[in-house]
């Protein structure tokens, strides 16, 4: 408690909170603006679908962890790879979600919106998103986690700022294990609080 | 009065394996604002035939036309009620009726979408989601929504088949009613005897599959009908026998 008091008033916990927050949130939108469009393109076009599908289950078991050298390779020490590292981690499951997401889509739906003269886009937009739409933000919420999940592990190695970094630094700068904890509860507290505002969404939609 | 539409040879077989022939050739002509109604076992092929004519399939062989054009896919002027529910989940009531009038100024879209909320009853319910609804309820909402973009063909495929036997009724006289006001054709398939009696102009009776034309009835009865008069019990007595069902339990 003394720690996050220490934390606080140094203005660091901010700080650090806001670096980490600030990859999560651009490493997920990416993900998002990505992963989305491209699951539902593959699910609804099941061709493409089954073409490319083994390609991301063969891409999901490896951790996210494991592309840390690469990253650092291609984007040095900074921000951009724990972007890139949270993009990674977080695209796959969208896609894959996504995908379920279209291929779930009643066929009667679809007939019912083509008898009605919509074709092409106007059926994504006002059919497959809409049903999609419970199912997607599941999966958002999935993969918001996974996120926060790994940016601190992103941190831990690849940059010198952001809740990850906090952790690594407390103790080899002399096993300030209070600040260890200290940033341990600040990194559930803030899950907890992502979470719960794509869980108003959810239930909003189900309302 | 003038042909709406002609079926002409019209065949379909799945291709397999192993290969199935679901309907033999079929040949049917319906007069412009008839009441037809497509009778048959379940299962024959009935409803593959309402969606080739809907334009959701295309034969195996043979032409559909409609007012002298060849049916080459769906079409907003002819509305297909499906048999499972295809009501939007995610819509209310207002949005499930106005999904087909996009295209109007929000003063007349609104003003539609209440007069059809007014015709199937649902006053009351307009912002509630098919979830909160009855079967009967979201039927209605499906109803409401194919009469809407105002066609000139109504495609049922058994539309009260999972309703209770009351509400039936009632949607019975309700589309009876409503097909006298708009002068729509229909094209309405069932398993129901009673109620194809009850119903059409003309009942086209089916064999079991591959399905084929059996019989085509004239219901000379006038409307509305009194289901215990001489003549409703000898058609349909008539069309049980023609199907092979005794009508003594």
């Amino acid at each position: 408690m003394r720690a996050l008091g220490e934390l606080a008033a140094s203005g660091l916990l901010v700080r650090y909170a806001v670096a980490s927050l600030f990859r999560v949130t651009w490493g997920f939108l990416l993900a998002v603006v990505v992963g989305i469009p491209l699951g539902l393109a593959l699910g609804w076009y099941g061709r493409a679908g089954r073409a490319l599908g083994p390609t991301l289950q063969f891409l999901r078991p490896i951790s996210p962890l494991a592309w840390i050298p690469l990253a650092i390779l291609w984007f040095g020490v900074g921000d951009r790879s724990a972007i890139f590292l949270i993009f990674i981690a977080t695209v796959l499951p969208l896609a894959l979600t996504a995908m379920q997401a279209a291929h779930n889509v009643h066929h009667v739906h679809v007939a019912a919106a083509r008898n009605f003269g919509l074709s092409g886009f106007a059926i994504v937009r006002r059919v497959i998103l809409p049903s999609a739409l419970p199912q997607l933000i599941g999966g958002m919420r999935i993969a918001l986690g996974i996120a926060w999940l790994v940016v601190v592990a992103a941190e831990m190695i690849a940059v010198t700022s952001g809740l990850g970094f906090l952790i690594v630094d407390a103790r080899n700068a002399g096993d300030r294990y209070d600040l260890v904890v200290a940033g341990m509860i600040a990194i559930g507290v803030i899950g907890l609080l992502l979470d719960s505002t794509l869980r108003v969404f959810e239930r909003r939609r189900y309302a | 009065m003038s042909v709406k539409l002609q079926v002409r040879g019209v065949t379909m077989r799945y291709a397999g394996p192993p290969p199935v022939q679901v309907l033999e050739p079929i040949d049917l002509e319906v007069a412009d604002g008839e009441f037809i109604c497509v009778l048959g076992p379940s299962g024959c092929g009935k409803s593959t035939l309402l969606q080739i004519i809907a334009g959701f399939h295309a034969p195996s062989a043979g032409t559909v036309t409609i007012d002298g054009k060849a049916v080459t896919g769906p079409d907003p002027r002819r509305i297909f009620v499906f048999q499972e529910r295809g009501v939007f989940p995610w819509l209310s009531v207002t949005d499930n009726i106005a999904f087909g009038l996009a295209a109007l100024p929000p003063a007349e879209r609104a003003e539609r979408v209440k007069h059809y909320v007014e015709l199937v009853g649902l006053r009351g319910f307009e912002r509630a989601f098919p979830h909160e609804l009855s079967g009967g309820m979201k039927q209605r909402v499906e109803v409401a929504r194919a009469l809407a973009v105002d066609p000139d063909m109504l495609f049922l495929d058994e539309p009260f088949g999972a309703l209770d036997s009351m509400t039936r009724l009632t949607m019975r006289s309700e589309l009876l009613r409503i097909w006298q006001a708009a002068k729509t054709t229909i094209l309405f398939v069932t398993h129901d005897v009673e109620e194809s009696v009850q119903l059409a102009d003309r009942v086209v009776v089916m064999s079991a599959r591959p399905a084929k034309i059996q019989r085509i009835v004239d219901i000379d009865i006038p409307r509305p009908r009194d289901i215990s008069a001489p003549r409703y019990l000898e058609l349909r007595d008539g069309i049980l026998a023609e199907i092979g069902l005794a009508h003594a339990i």
